[in-house]
């Protein structure tokens, strides 16, 4: 793992900023249905945060943010989010992702499709955010060696 | 490099400049881009799914699909990655 | 002249066209990898230049509506949706493609293209 970063000032810097960028993110993720943002940008800000904390924390922190294969457990989570938002309106009597047969009492049609997008979008995100982090695990260099099979 | 490469270089720089000229032109309100499906979503958006954002409009919900195939996409990736470098654990045996 | 009259107001598509064929030029020219993966990415980037100059509009204004506003003109929402996918797709291949070169490097110590060329004959 990457050792932390053998200054002071980035160091402290970063553990300010790294709670800040994800709570930008996460604005940027639900205000996207009212202002530039979306699941995609949000999903890559909150990663970018998760990234600086491995950079600079040093392994004895920063491991404790999603460990070893379970970023990428975590973006499957994000895309069986999406997948089962699909199989509700499924299962709702609609075709696959039409949102306007959610199974949600009470709600007009169109704030149904508002809803829609939005769990979709969360469902982005996190599958955006968790990949980026296991990518990078995965090209950080480490002692353990590769896997040789082949 | 070899000729052959600025060869192809030159033939690609031509044919890229001569297609320029028939593109149609840009910020021009009636290009066949401005009048196609894209005024439906900016008419129809809005009454159709509460989102005043069109472009999460599109890509969450006309697009859904195509999103849907994306987002795949990335988890693949993530997947290939771990898959070509996945490093050996403590207790594991590296076949 | 006559070139000139019709690449007037296209500056886009020129810039475009050249950033292909420098991102061309690259991946031909270069022997080590790593490069020619640079070369990819920009010609990557200018599609993603192209399909974003379509969607400007002279006065346009991000394409979100907000209510009482009237005879706004909005930019194009269909490219930046295009684009926004593609650039997803140009990062997950960028890892893929990083992993791949990783393995090389590990297996043959090399990342330029005779010397690897060399080895395999």
């Amino acid at each position: 793992m990457i050792p932390p970063y053998d200054s002071v000032t980035v160091r402290t810097v970063a553990k300010i900023l790294i709670p800040l960028i994800q709570v930008f993110a996460l604005y940027v993720v639900f205000h996207g249905a009212k202002s530039p943002g979306g699941g995609f940008q949000g999903g890559a800000i909150l990663g970018a945060s998760l990234i600086l904390a491995r950079l600079t924390a040093g392994p004895g922190v920063s491991v404790h943010y999603l460990p070893g294969t379970s970023a990428l457990r975590l973006g499957a989570v994000g895309v069986l989010i999406y997948g089962v938002v699909g199989l509700l309106s499924l299962f709702g009597g609609a075709a696959f992702l039409d949102y306007s047969a959610l199974p949600l009492p009470g709600a007009h049609e169109d704030e149904l499709h508002a809803i829609g997008i939005e769990a979709v979008e969360v469902g982005v995100a996190v599958a955006v955010a968790c990949v980026m982090l296991s990518i990078f695990d995965d090209l950080a260099p480490t002692e353990r060696p590769y896997r040789q099979g082949r | 490099m070899r000729p052959p490469a600025y060869l192809a270089l030159g033939l690609l720089s031509g044919l890229l400049l001569y297609a320029v000229a028939a593109l149609p032109p840009l910020r021009n309100p009636d290009s066949p881009i401005r009048t196609g499906v894209e005024r439906y979503f900016v008419e129809n958006a809005v009454e159709d799914t509460a989102t005043p954002n069109i472009v999460s409009a599109i890509l969450a919900d006309y697009r859904s699909f195509d999103t849907f195939g994306e987002t795949t996409v990335v988890f693949t990736a993530g997947l290939a990655c771990y898959l070509l470098l996945g490093r050996r654990e403590e207790g594991e045996s590296g076949k | 002249m006559d070139i000139a009259a019709a690449l007037a107001g296209r500056f886009e598509y020129v810039m475009t066209s050249a950033l292909i064929v420098v991102g061309l030029h690259g991946m031909l020219s270069k022997q080590n990898l790593v490069k020619q993966l640079i070369g990819l990415n920009i010609m990557q980037t200018a599609i993603i230049l192209l399909f974003i100059s379509m969607s400007v509009q002279t006065g346009g204004t991000v394409p979100i509506i907000e209510k009482g506003t009237a005879n706004v003109v909005y930019m194009s929402p269909l490219p930046h949706v295009l684009m926004l996918t593609a650039i997803v797709v140009m990062v997950a291949t960028a890892g893929v493609a990083f992993a791949l070169l990783i393995r090389i490097h590990a297996r043959y110590g090399s990342l330029e293209e005779g010397e690897l060329l060399g080895r395999t004959r």
